[in-house]
């Protein structure tokens, strides 16, 4: 069993009690010993249940949203030693074996981040997610300029020089688009790798709706717009 | 005179009345209580003398006074959202890191 002790796990989870105990076993089981579970304000018991899976557990006390939850778990990640971070769903839509591909990747040296794409391997992914995910690749292209196959994915990560150098600003979904924007800026070594999607009903239920893609850019233009 | 216009004046002076005790809690300030002043004498004005908006209008270009006033409406809408906007994204941004240091407070190291 490889040995990831220098990497650290982030799964920002908002309202995931019935999942994130197995996301955060799992990931333990593989070795992952550093699994950060950054709980977004959370009504029911996530972090209990996190924490009792092993996971170190922060608390947001309001729901700030997922790149809210991402950038606290990034910055925290970064006060301890890592070498390597991942971001991970706690839906538990990511398999193991994908996040150990993600930590190969960025182990090898061979890039500064990598994102986990659904789509380099298409299947599984409901037509209309596919859609919908395709446009906000379009989106994003047109935006930041930079062709991504999987913009939406949350299954990334980064180096520690690559994460220090990330400013998330988004608080919402549109982070996704947002550390495309970041990885293009930083000028930073990329590679997506391909990633199987675990759709359960579970999980389907919980992503983001089909409509969303229209406020993800009413606020991708206005963020270009205003800066 | 026209009831809507009664109306329509009884709600500038109550709105202006409302903009002087914002200014006398010192809520607002100078600058915007001149701002809400001259919206509602504006309104009252052309409530009372109507040609007054046409004396303006015609110059600009735009037929009648009323016209002015909703093109006019409009504009000072959409600039006061988009101020908006920006103020309560501002906002969101302060909670959240706001939370961030608290959340990272309780970080066991």
């Amino acid at each position: 069993m490889p040995d990831w002790k220098r990497c650290c796990i982030v799964i920002p989870a908002y309202n995931e009690e019935s999942s994130v105990a197995a996301v955060v076993k799992g990931l333990r089981t593989a070795g992952f010993s550093r699994v950060l579970v950054v709980d977004d304000g959370s009504r029911d018991r996530t972090a209990e249940s996190a924490e009792r899976a092993g996971a170190a557990v922060l608390r947001h006390s309001l729901n700030r949203g997922l790149g809210g939850a991402l950038a606290t778990g990034i910055q925290a990640a970064l006060r301890t030693n890592a070498e390597y971070i991942i971001t991970c769903d706690a839906d538990g839509q990511h398999a193991v074996e994908d996040v150990e591909r993600v930590a190969g990747a960025l182990a090898s040296g061979e890039a500064d981040a990598v994102i986990g794409s659904r789509l380099l391997r298409p299947g599984g992914m409901p037509l209309i997610r596919r859609a919908g995910n395709m446009g906000l690749n379009v989106i994003t292209f047109a935006l930041f300029g930079i062709w991504v196959t999987d913009s939406q994915s949350g299954l990334r990560g980064f180096t520690r020089s690559a994460a220090e150098k990330l400013r998330i600003e988004s608080n919402r979904m549109e982070v996704s688009s947002e550390i495309i924007h970041e990885i293009r800026r930083n000028r930073l070594r990329f590679k997506e790798v391909p990633i199987r999607a675990i759709y359960t009903d579970y999980s389907l239920a919980h992503g983001q709706s089909h409509l969303n893609a229209a406020n993800i850019l009413l606020k991708l233009m206005l963020k270009k717009l205003l800066r | 005179m026209a009831l809507l216009e009664i109306l329509a004046g009884a709600f500038a002076l109550f709105a202006m009345s409302r903009v002087f005790l914002r200014a006398k809690e010192r809520k607002i300030s100078i600058a915007e209580t001149a701002f809400w002043v001259l919206v509602w004498v504006g309104m009252l004005v052309i409530l009372l003398v109507p040609e007054a908006s046409s004396f303006i209008a015609k110059p600009l270009g735009i037929g009648r006074g009323l016209d002015l006033a909703f093109s006019a409406g409009l504009v000072v809408l959409f600039y006061l959202l988009f101020r908006l906007y920006v103020k309560v994204d501002a906002m969101e941004r302060d909670i959240t890191s706001l939370v961030r240091q608290e959340a990272l407070r309780g970080m066991k190291k």
